[in-house]
């Protein structure tokens, strides 16, 4: 078999497959470590029992549909009593309820969400309207 | 593939039944999910409305109080952007002549000429932004009659706000959070930059079980407000006991704030 301008074909393969996996020589050895969500809040603190409303992995993988479902259940349907599965209340508001606690944003939530790539202050756009929790900045 | 007709009618009849397999499992796997119920203390009724006594706002009420209209705007962080083109407002006043055109008569009883009214969105019963707004935006509560924003779902168009006959709705001409001049409620979200807003007759303060922010401000009680679905109402019982008015019943919106004058 004979390739035709061998030379200039493998050259332009070569430049081609160097070009295309920049990415992966550019950030080789430099793991971007995995974030570390920070649960370090004076409120959380003081909790006897360290416990969302749900188990850990079903926050970690859901909180976002949670989210959904309590702003459709609060402003569309008017309930605003969360009944947590051990049958605890809580008031359903990211403002008021989510951020009490974890009210470290840039240690909680934006750990992990620009981990994710999520743009900051882009996507998930809840701080734009939502009042952040000020942590001594 | 030869089928009789009574075959091919079993088989039907068998995977028709098929149908009705996930609504019973729904309703079987449904018991011990987490679910959501109304505050335990919330203030609650099937049809909110408004009572503005605007005697009592001016004869006991001191001369250009704006409390009702200050409470508001700071429990709901309502900015003050300073221009009257990107005025954004909750609650405000407004002269007679505006707000009740249709009542321009020649010669008027002098104490209404040019005198303030309190106006705020009339949470019509019939809401004409309700039916314009082409997200369900804005839609009107079923159960209490509010009508309500979901600024998650506005995509700014502002048809809502041509479709208001009584120029209750504001929009958002920019980001509104360095113009908000009062202290920042904590408690309550701000807006952003394209969206529409207004009152929304304290639906996060009745579901505390609180009464609206203007009507608790109002030192000289001239603001009231309850169920009108409810005979014993203190709202019932004074449109029963005087004459009120209300802002362009013509166009029959059917308001839901009325005005002892």
């Amino acid at each position: 078999m004979k390739i035709y301008d061998a030379r200039y074909v493998l050259i332009g393969l070569a430049i081609f497959v160097v070009l295309f996996t920049i990415p992966f020589w550019y950030n080789m050895g430099k793991a971007v470590p995995a974030p570390q969500p920070n649960l370090d809040t004076p409120v959380i603190k003081q909790m006897a029992v360290k416990q969302c409303i749900l188990p850990l992995a079903e926050m970690r993988t859901g909180h976002m549909q949670i989210l959904n479902n309590w702003r459709t259940w609060v402003v569309r349907d008017g309930l605003r009593t969360y009944v947590a599965a051990d049958s605890k209340t809580y008031n359903m508001s990211l403002q008021n309820t989510c951020m009490n606690c974890h009210s470290n944003k840039t240690q909680f939530c934006d750990q992990c969400h620009n981990y994710a790539g999520l743009k900051l202050g882009s996507t998930p756009y809840c701080w734009t309207c939502h009042i952040a929790p000020k942590e001594n900045q | 593939m030869e089928t009789s007709r009574r075959n091919f009618l079993k088989i039907s009849g068998v995977c028709a039944l098929g149908l009705t397999a996930l609504p019973v499992a729904d309703v079987l796997g449904q018991t011990d999910l987490p679910k959501a119920i109304q505050n335990q203390q919330a203030l609650t009724g099937q049809h909110w409305a408004m009572v503005v006594d605007m005697k009592k706002c001016w004869e006991k009420g001191k001369e250009g109080c704006v409390d009702c209209i200050k409470a508001c705007h700071t429990v709901h962080n309502v900015p003050d952007i300073g221009t009257v083109k990107e005025e954004i407002k909750w609650i405000w006043t407004d002269n007679y002549e505006n707000v009740f055109p249709g009542q321009n008569n020649e010669y008027n009883v002098q104490n209404l000429e040019g005198r303030p009214f309190i106006t705020l969105c009339n949470h019509c019963t019939n809401p004409p932004c309700v039916r314009v707004c082409p997200t369900q935006a804005t839609f009107k509560r079923q159960s209490d009659g509010i009508v309500m924003m979901d600024f998650h779902r506005c995509i700014g168009c502002r048809y809502c706000m041509a479709g208001c006959p009584y120029g209750a709705r504001s929009f958002n001409w920019r980001d509104p959070r360095p113009y908000i001049k009062t202290e920042l409620n904590m408690r309550f979200p701000t807006r952003e930059r394209g969206v529409v807003e207004k009152c929304n007759f304290c639906a996060e303060r009745l579901a505390d079980g609180l009464l609206p922010a203007c009507v608790e401000a109002c030192k000289v009680g001239a603001l009231s407000f309850g169920d009108l679905a409810d005979p014993n109402s203190v709202v019932r019982k004074l449109v029963a006991s005087h004459f009120t008015m209300r802002r362009k019943p013509e166009l029959g919106t059917q308001p839901n704030v009325y005005y002892i004058v």
